[in-house]
């Protein structure tokens, strides 16, 4: 098995491993970031450059670097490969320029925006990010569609990470949904604004890291950091029916399904779940959900398991 | 023990003189201080006012009832983020948010906006933290004083009470305040 060291923490993986799922597997803050790499999703990655990393030695027989900063999500590792993260200036600085161009036409409406606080480009722009913007020009607007009568796009928000995408060809049959047009002019489209009736189209909101597509039954009705995230499963014939509901007092007022602590969700659940089932009675509380405490959601009002990581 | 000042002074037993005695000196003493104010009152100025007839001025940055601030076309900046109510020590304030329809533009300035706004005035501890955190420069302290009562009901204030009027008389004039703040986070920046 392939040794690598990364950030000069030495880890054993299987062959074929990426850089960045090898040091998910040590850990902490040598994790590279991730804005469109999800790994229950097949085939995403490689779009975002966000995880951008630099390898100082090849490997153990061809030990030179590598001449550019590589997307550490689609690059695999090799014995005796040494790679650098967080102790490289030129990354951090490669990143920084990655989050400047994400945020180019990002609106920042994140008063507004109900991803707010639980947002990834927020949490990059904040450890990454600079304060201001240098771009002049006009930003990149679109109108908001509604994806049938749960989901809604505001795709001036999508940075393009695919994955909602790759998600509709995952779990679904039958994709009505994808990326029509190139480059700036690149967007997710339903193609003619077809609603999406798949059991498991929830599943989109989920995955996107940003508030490009959010719960219409959510929309507005409070903030991630005034709710209580339950951790709560019921017998469903269609998922696993695990999944985490956020409470106000008794009420619960949306229904996500469990993200681990990179955001990735490993058992999708299914639209009943998420949109119908807010009744008090329809779900099983198990407690409350391990929340990081540097997270805004266990900042004020979340008393329970709050974990120091 | 040591004394953790140099202000103490030892107690000396000293016996007094003839004159300390008599303690003359000392109430003549104490008299001339009593003259001096009540010259100072009669005549002079005073350190007091009238209250309710004479009002002193404010200090600039002084933090009393809170306004949401309208914007130059008149709609109400506050956006329902929830950032000053997280940030609320005391926790005094709740909101509902709302969905601008369609023809409300001049009402509300983004797609979203605070239905119910309330500050419970019962709970505040008037440090200001809210309108540090507000992105949208909707809330400012004023140098209004919340008008005491003998009731406890009526002190949770809400959006009629808390937004200026649109009409330009009735604004709330808040920019020495929004300077002060300007300039405590440009020093907050240049500290980094």
């Amino acid at each position: 098995m392939p040794k690598v060291k990364i950030d000069n923490f030495e880890i054993e993986v299987p062959e074929g491993t990426t850089i960045l799922n090898a040091a998910r597997q040590i850990g902490g803050d040598i994790v590279p970031p991730a804005m469109c790499y999800y790994s229950t999703l097949k085939g995403s990655g490689g779009k975002c450059r966000t995880c951008l990393v630099k390898v100082t030695k090849g490997s153990e027989k061809d030990p030179r670097p590598m001449p550019k900063l590589v997307a550490s999500c689609q690059t695999t590792v090799m014995d005796g490969m040494e790679v650098a993260n967080i102790t490289s200036d030129e990354v951090l600085k490669a990143r920084a320029g990655v989050v400047e161009f994400l945020l180019l036409n990002h609106p920042l409406d994140c008063p507004i925006c109900d991803q707010a606080g639980e947002c990834h480009l927020q949490d990059l722009a904040f450890e990454h990010g600079a304060e201001n913007t240098r771009y002049e020009f006009e930003r990149r607007t679109f109108e908001k569609i509604d994806i049938g009568p749960y989901i809604k796009l505001h795709m001036t928000r999508c940075i393009l990470c695919y994955r909602c995408v790759y998600t509709a060809q995952q779990l679904t049959d039958g994709r009505v949904h994808g990326i029509i047009g190139r480059g700036d002019h690149a967007e997710i489209s339903t193609f003619i604004e077809k609603a999406i009736d798949n059991d498991f189209s929830g599943n989109v909101i989920d995955v996107c890291p940003v508030g490009a597509l959010t719960d219409r039954t959510f929309r507005f009705k409070s903030r991630v950091w005034f709710l209580n995230p339950m951790d709560a499963h019921r017998d469903c014939p269609t998922c696993s029916g695990k999944a985490v509901v956020w409470m106000y007092g008794k009420e619960i007022f949306r229904v996500t399904a469990r993200k681990d602590k990179y955001g990735e969700v490993h058992d999708f659940i299914c639209n009943t779940c998420r949109f119908e089932k807010k009744g008090a009675n329809d779900w099983t509380i198990e407690g409350p959900r391990d929340i990081d405490r540097h997270s805004v959601i266990s900042q004020n009002h979340y008393e329970g398991a709050v974990t120091v990581r | 023990m040591q004394s953790l000042t140099n202000r103490s002074r030892n107690v000396v037993n000293k016996k007094m003189n003839f004159w300390e005695r008599i303690y003359l000196v000392a109430i003549l003493k104490g008299m001339w201080t009593t003259l001096k104010h009540f010259v100072r009152v009669m005549f002079g100025k005073s350190h007091t006012v009238r209250y309710p007839e004479v009002k002193r001025p404010f200090a600039p940055v002084w933090r009393g009832w809170h306004v949401l601030k309208r914007d130059e076309k008149g709609a109400e900046r506050c956006t329902a983020c929830g950032l000053c109510a997280v940030a609320c020590p005391a926790e005094a304030i709740t909101m509902t948010a709302a969905e601008r329809e369609k023809g409300e533009e001049h009402l509300y300035r983004e797609e979203k906006y605070a239905a119910v706004y309330e500050i419970n005035m019962l709970r505040c501890i008037f440090c200001g933290l809210c309108e540090e955190a507000c992105p949208k420069e909707a809330i400012f302290l004023t140098d209004r004083i919340v008008p005491s009562d003998y009731a406890r009901q009526g002190f949770v204030f809400g959006k009629d009470l808390l937004v200026e009027g649109v009409e330009p008389e009735k604004r709330i004039d808040v920019s020495v305040r929004q300077k002060h703040i300007q300039e405590k986070k440009w020093a907050a920046e240049t500290a980094h």
